[in-house]
């Protein structure tokens, strides 16, 4: 047994992901856990060097008693025994301690005109941070972050650094590991952070109002610094928390001990903010009301829109938008409640297509896939981002469109297309595979919902054009409804930011 | 695997490394095991005179400065010689000896600067069968207040007198360790050997305050708010330490003195640059008190390997090949011209060459949009600033102008060998 195991179990961790011990042993032909299984885990955790997802069977998993497993067909919760629900959704990546820190710190090269600067969206001052954590002073190392990025707590722990700071830093080049920036930065805003200080004081009140869209990073962003400088902002947003995509739309493991909350609420110790919670434009107010009621406006209300699948069956039940499962299961207080299913299919290939993969998978889903219908190369997600979803057991299938989804009432199967790259895009094969799937999460992109009339957009955003400014004089925009930039925290941060020194500019001349 | 069997002033030891006269070779238990680690020889714990011991704070002895992943870079330490009672030394180093006769054992000495005193330790130490004495005279702190220690040892004629009476009433031979919180440290060599020394030791550790404590305003370490200064040692003094042994080794009143090379060597390769220097041995303590008595293993090896290498068949072909090439800077070739060079392939594009010789230097790097980095060979002065900051080895190196070659800096051709002493701009040159 244990030598038909050392040759199979490779396969079966590496090459598919590591699965339950239920159906490693099913694999085996075995009905029943016993003694082996104990013996099972600890290979697979030797081979996964630890990253296992599932832990040794409890008592009640053995006997059989647990209520589900990632075996239970269809939408159930429950699928995991609570230590696994616990370990997959703590911190993705654990914080640096102060030794570790400081010793990540002694890397940096402190470059002149550092490359990393001119990565980051936000133009943090990178090797001065970093000098500062290195010297025993990550509070101002924090204030150095904190002047360029007021959501430097959270891009520290949500930005892509792979593709920013880190794939420009010299030791990325010299010898494929950069200086870890981004877990240095949250190792700064943290301790700074910790101490409840906002390193920030408001400038005398200048009696201006300016009005903000969106509570999410661009607007927030936006709003302090607005207030910094003293003018009076409101905030309005739609949902009932703060924080936007922070809040709704950030894998669980990424920003664990409400991290997006702690961050809003330390935010607007600045003074001068008012949150409006449940309004949204259009619906509650227009652009109009806010164009008469305030010196200016900031729009930075995201893409609430979500794009269709155009294929048959998309409506059958257990059909739904990867960004609703990724902001239910944010808000879910208890994960082992959050329903998913036993053979998940994730059509996309964006960094919302990998969180809701993922996490299918961190809540017991026993086969998870991700269905893009162009090549790996053109996928969203970042490289380092698809590692994550394959270390995870999700397996990526590339060059194939959903054609139907098949199912009576609910959804059974998803079939595919094959898709090749033609000449002018795109065209389908012929050949068809399908998938088995009791739940199906769309992640093919959002979109802009509801835009004022009169601004002009640009390939379905408001276009804008210098710091945020929009074809109508006194209203700017920025974050993912506006044109510019990718659609990342960190550039929406940027945007808010710029837009604010813009509006100030223009309030005080 | 090179014979590293070492004869220095006729003391013979399976290597050149030896352990200093420190905690380290306090006692028997412990010198045992550094012998079996494989450690030539000790230089036992300095003893004092016979009467009530020596006695030590009991706060911290110790401050440090460290390096990165804190890599522990230098030392400096408030200790002072041996705080147990004579006799018991005496029949431990009697017992080691006899244990390991292999080995090289010397007695380090200090006891106050009157000739009976000298006389009177000496002959109680006869009986040891070790192989020979070394004189403290660098202690920094605490006996040299008592007019011990560096108090002797930086005033030459007490140096000169102390050892004359060693040699007269021993037949040990005689080291004595130096320290360099002095001038000229030939001046102490010179008294030594005028004395009859038949080896100096050096150095000893240097008067220091490693650190200031910002919220208790006092130095480290500190006992109970008051810190005093202490010897430092370790990787940050060896520089210190092999400039004072070259200037021993190539004086010429000096030279052929038997030198023992101590100061931060941690490494074989630190070892090798004593020993190329004129030291025939070295003695570590720093390093063993970092790592501990097994780093040995490491400098046997590594200077064996070395030595296999050169193809030098004894230390003594290693020890002082190196003091011909230690001159004075008015010998040093004016038309000598380098210049830097960075290999583009190499450069990770980090700009700190940029930066130190733009900001502090000659300004003589040019940095394009794309962040190449290059020379400017008319106003590099080959100052060489750029290759210790250049985070990648051998990516910045200095390159020779052929002679003949026109200097784009001088515009002069580049001649033969020529220094100070003959330069126009030299005003004794003028004057003849």
């Amino acid at each position: 047994m244990a030598g038909v195991l050392r040759d199979c179990a490779p396969l079966y961790a590496t090459g598919r992901g590591v699965k339950s011990i239920h159906s490693f042993c099913r694999f085996f032909g075995q009905d029943h856990l016993f003694p082996p299984a104990a013996e099972i885990y600890h290979l697979i955790k030797k081979l996964t060097r630890g990253s296992l997802l599932v832990s040794q069977p409890t008592h009640a998993e053995m006997e059989g008693s647990l209520s589900n497993s990632p075996l239970t067909p269809g939408i159930v919760a429950n699928r995991l025994s609570a230590a696994d629900y616990s370990r997959n959704f703590t911190d993705h990546e654990a914080p640096l301690d102060a030794h570790e820190a400081r010793v990540a710190a002694d890397r940096c090269y402190f470059c002149h005109d550092a490359p990393c600067i001119t990565a980051c969206p936000t133009d943090i001052d990178i090797p001065l941070f970093i000098r500062q954590i290195a010297t025993g002073t990550p509070d101002a190392a924090a204030k150095t972050i904190f002047a360029q990025n007021i959501m430097g707590g959270m891009c520290a722990r949500v930005c892509p650094t792979e593709t920013l700071c880190e794939e420009a830093c010299v030791r990325e080049m010299a010898e494929g590991k950069p200086v870890e920036i981004g877990r240095l930065q949250r190792f700064a805003t943290d301790t700074l952070m910790a101490k409840g200080v906002h390193p920030f004081t408001r400038g005398a009140p200048t009696g201006k109002k300016v009005a903000v869209v969106g509570a999410g990073p661009a607007g927030l962003s936006c709003a302090h610094r607005l207030a910094m400088h003293g003018h009076d902002v409101v905030v309005f947003d739609a949902r009932p928390k703060a924080g936007g995509l922070n809040e709704y739309g950030i894998a669980t493991y990424k920003a664990v001990g409400d991290f997006a909350q702690a961050e809003v609420d330390w935010l607007l110790k600045i003074g001068g903010i008012m949150i409006e919670h449940g309004k949204a434009l259009g619906r509650d107010f227009t652009l109009a009301d806010l164009q008469s009621g305030y010196d200016a406006v900031f729009l930075g209300m995201g893409l609430a829109g979500v794009n269709a699948l155009r294929a048959g069956g998309e409506d059958k039940a257990g059909v739904r938008d990867a960004v609703d499962f990724i902001a239910d299961l944010r808000q879910a207080g208890d994960r082992s409640a959050v329903p998913i299913g036993r053979d998940v299919v994730v059509i996309g290939g964006g960094m919302t297509a990998v969180d809701a993969a993922v996490q299918s998978r961190l809540l017991g889903a026993e086969n998870v896939t991700i269905v893009y219908r162009r090549g790996q190369e053109k996928m969203s997600a970042s490289g380092y981002e698809q590692e994550h979803a394959t270390s995870a057991g999700v397996r990526i299938v590339t060059h194939a469109a959903p054609v139907a989804v098949h199912g009576n009432g609910a959804v059974t199967e998803v079939e595919f297309g094959y898709m090749a790259d033609g000449p002018s895009g795109l065209v389908a094969t012929g050949e068809t595979f399908r998938l088995k799937a009791d739940q199906v999460f769309k992640a093919i992109g959002q979109t802009l919902q509801g835009a004022p009339e009169g601004l002009t957009l640009e390939g379905g955003k408001i276009a804008v054009t210098g710091a945020g400014r929009t074809s109508v004089k006194g209203v700017w925009a920025g974050g993912d409804c506006a044109t510019g930039g990718d659609d990342l925290t960190v550039t929406a941060v940027a945007e808010g930011r710029d837009a604010a020194m813009d509006i100030h500019a223009g309030l005080m001349a | 695997m090179a014979d590293l069997t070492t004869t220095f002033i006729g003391i013979k030891s399976p290597n050149p490394f030896w352990l200093a006269s420190a905690p380290p070779t306090d006692k028997k238990v412990n010198v045992e095991r550094a012998f079996a680690a494989g450690w030539g020889g000790v230089v036992w714990k300095t003893l004092g005179s016979e009467g009530p011991p020596v006695v030590n704070v009991n706060g911290p002895r110790y401050g440090a400065i460290w390096g990165a992943d804190r890599r522990l870079l230098g030392l400096n330490n408030i200790e002072l010689i041996t705080d147990r009672p004579l006799e018991v030394n005496l029949r431990e180093i009697k017992e080691v000896k006899r244990k390991w006769r292999d080995r090289a054992m010397i007695i380090s000495l200090m006891v106050p600067c009157d000739e009976e005193s000298w006389k009177d330790i000496l002959h109680r130490i006869a009986d040891t069968e070790a192989d020979g004495v070394e004189l403290n005279f660098g202690c920094p702190h605490g006996m040299a207040e008592r007019g011990m220690g560096s108090a002797v040892g930086q005033v030459p004629e007490y140096i000169e007198m102390v050892t004359r009476w060693v040699k007269q009433h021993s037949r040990m031979p005689c080291i004595v360790k130096l320290t360099p919180n002095i001038a000229d440290i030939r001046k102490p060599a010179e008294a030594a050997k005028r004395g009859g020394a038949d080896a100096v030791s050096l150095i000893n550790t240097i008067n220091s305050i490693t650190s200031v404590d910002l919220d208790d305003f006092a130095p480290e370490p500190t006992i109970d708010g008051k810190g005093t200064h202490g010897g430092y040692c370790g990787p940050a003094v060896k520089p210190i330490a092999l400039n004072m042994v070259a200037e021993i080794a190539r004086s010429a009143e000096t030279r052929g003195l038997p030198i023992s090379g101590i100061g931060g060597v941690t490494t074989w390769k630190d070892a090798a640059e004593f020993m190329a220097l004129g030291a025939g041995n070295v003695q570590v303590c720093t390093a063993a008190m970092t790592y501990g008595f097994k780093i040995v293993q490491e400098m046997i090896s590594g200077l064996s390997d070395y030595m296999d290498r050169k193809g030098f068949t004894s230390t003594a072909d290693l020890v002082g090949r190196a003091v011909p090439n230690v001159t004075d800077w008015q010998y040093l070739n004016l038309n000598y011209v380098t210049k830097a060079q960075i290999n583009q392939d190499d450069c990770i594009k980090c700009g700190r060459c940029y930066a130190a010789c733009e900001d502090t230097s000659h300004q003589a790097i040019a940095m394009s949009a794309d962040r190449t980095f290059t020379v400017k060979d008319e106003e590099c002065v080959a100052c060489n600033l750029c290759v210790n900051v250049c985070p990648v080895e051998n990516c910045i190196t200095m390159v020779e102008l052929p002679k003949g070659a026109v200097d784009p800096r001088t515009g002069a051709k580049v001649g033969d060998y020529a220094n100070w002493t003959t330069h126009p701009n030299n005003p004794s040159v003028a004057a003849e």
